[in-house]
């Protein structure tokens, strides 16, 4: 997002630019540049150069710890990765995961949303209450669910209650997984539902108005005035949420690290325990680097399909 | 105006980033070994016990005890919490700010002295010789590093447990055999009054997984890796020996004798009665005897075929290689060896002495005390983790595939694959030579 907000500014600049520069302007286009500066060095340390770094690294084998230097050695990180089992296991779950939550957490947020959006008492209890698990830290709502999911915990003995015998939900590979996608739903809906609720309230009053004096009902007010309106929300949000089910790491790290039998493997899980429990600096930047490249590549294709339908309208 | 704008905007920058450069400068101040006025040299020293009070006392009183005796050297300690200790040794060596003195974590001592972190103890091989050779740090033939502490693993159980089954109660000079073991756990199974007949404290992470596994490994015949020369794991962790190993760990969970994932306090259900037997290290007897008394059993660890094996060497001190005054590090570390600071670092932790004379000194640990029976375990059947500095790759495929074999993978196929992994990070590292 941040990447977002620089191409915004310099947007901006470029077509300030264009103008004939006055004096003034000068002045304030140096102000600008001033004012961009701390934001531009941390963004070059922190972003743009360990992102170069990556793209070298992932050739060498480079280690955490060594007292040899790093060594170049071509696509050898690559061949190796593409070997290996657990990869293509980290990367379909990932796949798995973005696939499942991305449609199923933006419907639950947009329901949660229009559930809200009405005057009357007591609404915003019900907005906070949504909205909690998003200011709770991950850590905090990992730790606590692990204790839900427990073979005799908290959900399994509400099962119980309605005569269903709960899986051992985190310890069975068939569904550490769902596991993971229903906790993060929860965890992650309420966010997406404030964005769904600004863009409602975009949606002008008299439009409903209008569609009632029509005769439309309900359901067709949502199908021809709302969902219409919500076009632009719904393209920040399909973006948003396939970018943050790519970067699936801290639940996983938490409640099952990775396991049982790889069921629940991301690919920055697998970045992350390479590069630093098994001090593989090289190979780590390699898996990283494809990552990259597949989350560039998915955010592309999603730019192009959205642009098309703009065009299109 | 706008020019005001950008000399506010600039004054404002300064005024920001003045505080970091600032902190930068009094961090740089405090490097490893600084000299002070009156010729004293400060030497600083890390640990990870900021977390441990009773054992970061006891340091703590060594310095203080140090510091008094000689007026050369002032030794400051800097303690961490253990979950980012290792990392900020990491972070220092690569900054080059290590401290003269600091403290790892026995299987580390390897990896870390090959890294060139520490120093060889040179000039100390003979107060050394007195200590147990579990808590010694080696690598090439080389000393890097000793604790004052060793950790023993054992059987705990009751002896009640055990006479109402009929089983019979093992002694160190005759264990469990694995026949008998599995009888024994059986008959309590079946028996339906525990909820939990072993816990091998499955839930535990870490450096758990290796410390407590692989021993029963060893006593399989298999290991880690082939110890003649570290350069393969190839028939010894994916041998004969090493599948019987991973098939006997997966009965365990399809015959129901341990559960696939321990709760997230295992010495809590033992002391509450739903286990009847528990793997445990011996931190854990000060509690159980509190709770039990006389019922209380400590016993050794099964023999599977090459005698009971337990893990052997926990936290260790070593002078780092980049201290600009060894001469004073290697001083202090002579005086702190002495078998008293043994003897209060271990009443502290409540760990096994290091030496012989400091568990004379230690109650319960001395010769025929309640205790000594864990020291006897650690003399007799420690073995140490691999000294190879791929070890800390090692101990992360090998957690990985124990845990992918209790979950069910096929035994051979998993073993295989640390293997392949082990010996390609032994090779990509030419073989530590």
């Amino acid at each position: 997002m941040s990447a977002a907000v620089v191409a915004a500014a310099r947007a901006t600049a470029s077509s300030r630019s264009g103008h004939s520069l006055k004096k003034t302007d000068k002045h304030s286009h140096r102000t600008a540049l001033l004012m961009l500066l701390p934001a531009g060095v941390l963004m070059i340390t922190f972003l743009l150069i360990p992102i170069g770094l990556t793209f070298v690294l992932a050739f060498t084998n480079a280690r955490l710890i060594s007292p040899e230097p790093a060594k170049f050695i071509g696509v050898g990180n690559f061949t190796r990765l593409f070997e290996n089992a657990t990869f293509w296991k980290s990367l379909g779950n990932t796949v798995l995961f973005a696939v499942v939550i991305v449609p199923i957490q933006s419907a639950v947020a947009l329901a949660l949303a229009v559930l809200i959006n009405t005057r009357m008492r007591g609404v915003n209890f019900f907005r906070t209450v949504y909205f909690l698990p998003v200011v709770t830290s991950m850590v905090v709502v990992s730790m606590l669910w692990m204790f839900m999911y427990q073979p005799n915990g908290l959900i399994n003995a509400l099962l119980a209650k309605v005569g269903i015998q709960g899986p051992d939900w985190l310890g069975d590979p068939h569904w550490a997984l769902l596991a993971l996608i229903l906790m993060s739903i929860w965890q992650a809906c309420g966010f997406h539902m404030v964005i769904w609720l600004s863009g409602l309230q975009t949606i002008p009053g008299e439009l409903y108005e209008a569609a009632s004096l029509d005769g439309a009902s309900r359901w067709q007010q949502f199908a021809y005035v709302t969902w219409p309106g919500l076009r632009q929300t719904a393209i920040f949000i399909l973006i948003t949420i396939t970018i943050a089910a790519f970067s699936l790491f801290t639940q996983v790290n938490i409640m099952t690290q990775g396991g049982p039998l790889d069921s629940t493997s991301t690919v920055v899980f697998m970045a992350v325990r390479t590069g630093f429990q098994q001090q593989q600096t090289g190979y780590a930047s390699a898996i990283s680097l494809v990552f990259f490249v597949i989350v560039l590549a998915v955010s592309l294709i999603q730019r192009y399909l959205t642009r098309d339908k703009e065009a299109g309208r | 105006m706008p020019k005001r704008t950008a000399k506010l905007v600039l004054a404002t920058l300064v005024a920001a980033t003045l505080p970091f450069t600032l902190a930068a400068c009094s961090k740089g101040g405090t490097s490893s070994s600084s000299a002070t006025s009156g010729g004293t040299q400060t030497l600083t020293m890390w640990t990870h016990n900021a977390g441990n009070k009773a054992e970061l006392a006891a340091i703590q009183q060594i310095v203080t005890d140090y510091n008094a005796s000689q007026t050369s050297y002032k030794v400051d300690v800097q303690a961490f919490p253990q979950d980012s200790y290792n990392q900020s040794v990491v972070a220092a060596a690569a900054a080059k700010k290590l401290p003269c003195i600091l403290d790892t974590d026995g299987p580390n001592v390897s990896n870390w002295a090959w890294a060139g972190y520490l120093a060889p103890l040179d000039g100390m091989d003979d107060i050394l010789s007195k200590f147990m050779p579990s808590v010694l740090g080696k690598w090439n033939g080389k000393t890097y590093s000793y604790g004052y502490y060793d950790v023993a693993l054992n059987m705990m159980t009751r002896k009640s447990t055990l006479q109402k089954y009929g089983i019979r109660i093992p002694t160190i000079d005759s264990p469990w055999t694995s026949d008998e073991f599995t009888a024994a756990l059986t008959k309590i199974r079946d028996s339906g009054a525990y909820k939990i007949p072993f816990d091998l404290q499955t839930g535990n992470t870490g450096e758990w997984w290796p410390y407590a596994y692989s021993p029963l490994l060893q006593s399989f015949g298999g290991d880690l890796i082939n110890r003649t020369d570290y350069k393969s794991a190839q028939g010894t962790l994916n041998g004969p020996e090493a599948l019987a190993w991973a098939k006997w760990f997966r009965g365990l969970v399809t015959n129901k004798l341990i559960p696939l994932k321990s709760s997230a306090a295992p010495d809590k259900d033992f002391l509450n009665g739903n286990t009847a037997i528990i793997y445990n290290g011996s931190w854990g007897a000060a509690d159980a005897t509190k709770k039990f008394g006389d019922d209380m059993l400590f016993l050794p660890p099964v023999d599977f075929g090459k005698g009971p094996k337990i893990g052997g060497g926990s936290w260790q001190w070593g002078v780092s290689a980049g201290c600009s005054n060894k001469q004073g590090a290697l001083d202090y570390m002579k005086f702190a060896a002495a078998d008293k600071y043994v003897a209060a670092v271990a009443v502290a932790t409540n760990l096994i002495p290091a030496t012989d004379a400091a568990a004379a000194m230690v109650p319960g640990f001395e010769a025929g005390g309640a205790n000594d029976i864990f020291r006897q375990y650690a003399k007799k059947y420690a073995v140490l983790r691999p000294p190879t500095p791929g070890y800390t790759f090692i101990a992360t495929e090998f957690t990985k595939t124990a845990q992918d074999i209790l979950n069910g993978a096929d035994p051979q196929q998993a073993l295989d694959t640390a293997v392949k992994n082990i010996d390609a990070n032994q090779a990509s590292n030419n073989y530590f030579q």
